[in-house]
């Protein structure tokens, strides 16, 4: 038997238990089971997948018009999660909220967090929204080879940088 | 906190983790709890500029060398860009940093403290991965560690929180506590009489991911097996610790107590004669690869926890699942192995120490 990812003997034979889906049985070469065994025992990918085809039962139109819908901070599109089951920033999850939850109750069963909370404020959503957004424009300002401006918006982020931090030492410059 | 690490003597030592002690340690391996966090003010990793992830990882380092409990003087700090590949995965084969940071690109560093109690990654998947490690399932004490790095963590950092969802991760099935308590036990009775299907079965619905590595006719098996919980939105951070460390894990202990004593009653003859044969093979082999290694040190580890045989001392088999994966192997001998030396330099390395004899004396 020959392993799923590549051309190699498959000599592990795993056994993945996920719900819903149940149990997976994956037959790898020894190169690629310890590239899965060393991963965390977290399964996003089949937890998304699954729940992402219910969502799959929309009609067509409306997964298309969903897949098209882009964060203002981040610019990461709906397809772009579908298809890396990773998030671009934390706005996501106001951005998103809606057609997130769905796939939330699917994973956890759960929509609401019960634990642990940070103890500091976080600063409003919005400030930090505007942090990542600078973020991207100094990027984007850097690409396009307009170094005046990006500076300028590193300016204005170290200006909201959070005051917390310890202020920097020569040995954090970049060598 | 220092900023490098000795490799090399890194090599010769087994973690804590690994010292074959602690509460259930003839059946539990150990416990590691991590909890997954983010920075407030940057794109999660996926949209990061290599700008972004380097201010992440300079930012992180640069707070926490503000840190000054003793914890974090002891810290080594280790960027992981431009480490040699050989050294990057002797952190992955002591499960101080993932695979995935490993083999990814950009800025990204890990931080650990000299006994391998814990460690942070900067710029995994999420921006802070905290992992905290034991010998044995010790829940308790793993977790109370753990959420006293994050405190500290939390007091120079602000986290991506949200009132509803809790801690905001890149993957939405870390969300909430961004908790993931994992127990790696081992579990070769249940796998010899062919319960693990039934064990896999009784775990399901109710919410753990119990993941395990098997061998099929002649292939080799280690017979370790992962139990984790898989939710973590919407249970607080004390249940999804009792669903695994009080609920799951002892089940799965009785059951393979119970396999163990069901085999020495019935079958005991058969097991020693295999647990002699496994001694024999690694003790006078000339080639052996990691995957037979693992199956041969499985059975030992067995037949000294059932009282089979009395020596070598748990120790050091521990010691040799760690020691004779590659990159350690590479790191002792002190240069570079290609596969077929790697497999004559692992059975010289077995036969030595199952002689009774230290590294010192290895060459």
């Amino acid at each position: 038997m020959k392993c799923q990812f590549c051309e190699k003997p498959a000599t592990f034979h795993i056994t993945e238990l996920t719900e819903p889906v149940g149990p997976q049985v994956m037959h790898l070469c020894e190169e690629h089971a310890k590239g899965f065994l060393n991963k965390e025992a977290s399964p996003p990918m089949t937890a998304i997948a699954s729940a992402l085809a219910k969502q799959l039962g929309q009609s067509g139109d409306v997964l298309e018009e969903l897949d098209q819908k882009e964060c203002p901070v981040c610019g990461i599109s709906f397809f772009e999660f579908r298809n890396s089951g990773r998030l671009g920033c934390p706005y996501d999850y106001t951005h998103f909220e809606s057609d997130l939850r769905p796939l939330l109750v699917n994973v956890h069963d759960k929509t609401e967090h019960v634990g642990k909370k940070p103890t500091r404020s976080a600063g409003t959503a919005d400030s930090l929204a505007k942090m990542i957004g600078l973020r991207r424009e100094m990027e984007e300002a850097i690409e396009r080879e307009d170094y005046e401006r990006a500076s300028e918006i590193r300016d204005e982020i170290k200006a909201m940088e959070d005051p917390i931090a310890p202020p920097s030492t020569p040995s954090d410059t970049q060598s | 906190m220092k900023r490098d690490a000795d490799f090399d003597e890194l090599a010769r030592y087994s973690g804590e983790w690994m010292r074959g002690e602690g509460p259930e340690s003839d059946i539990v391996i150990s416990t590691r709890i991590r909890l997954a966090r983010n920075l407030a003010d940057f794109p999660f990793i996926r949209r990061c500029s290599d700008e972004d992830r380097l201010s992440i990882e300079r930012t992180v380092r640069a707070r926490m060398e503000s840190l000054t409990d003793a914890h974090w003087k002891s810290a080594h700090y280790v960027d992981l860009e431009p480490l040699s590949e050989i050294d990057r995965q002797l952190l992955v084969e002591r499960q101080l940093i993932s695979r995935e940071i490993a083999e990814s690109d950009g800025s990204r560093a890990v931080a650990f403290d000299a006994t391998e109690g814990y460690s942070v990654m900067v710029n995994e998947e999420d921006h802070l991965r905290i992992q905290v490690m034991k010998s044995g399932l010790d829940i308790k004490n793993t977790w109370e560690q753990v959420n006293r790095i994050d405190d500290m963590l939390e007091e120079v950092i602000l986290y991506a929180f949200h009132p509803r969802y809790g801690y905001l991760t890149a993957c939405p099935t870390n969300v909430g506590t961004g908790l993931r308590v994992s127990v790696m036990l081992h579990l070769p009775a249940l796998v010899i009489t062919e319960q693990m299907d039934r064990v896999f079965r009784s775990m399901q619905r109710i919410n753990v991911t119990v993941r395990g590595l098997y061998g099929e006719g002649s292939q080799y098996t280690g017979d370790f097996y992962q139990v984790s919980n898989q939710v973590t939105l919407g249970h607080s951070e004390a249940d999804l610790l009792a669903l695994v460390g009080d609920e799951v894990a002892p089940r799965i202990i009785e059951y393979e107590r119970k396999a163990r004593q069901a085999l020495l009653k019935n079958n005991r003859d058969d097991l020693h004669d295999e647990v002699s044969r496994a001694m024999g093979i690694l003790s006078t082999a000339r080639k052996i690869s990691s995957e037979e290694t693992m199956h041969h040190l499985s059975k030992i580890r067995l037949g000294i926890s059932m009282g089979l045989i009395e020596q070598p001392d748990v120790k050091v088999i521990n010691q040799l699942f760690l020691q004779t994966q590659s990159a350690h192997l590479q790191k002792l001998q002190g240069r570079v192995l290609g596969t077929a030396e790697r497999h004559a330099r692992r059975a010289s390395f077995l036969q030595h120490h199952l002689a009774g004899k230290d590294d010192a004396t290895w060459n």
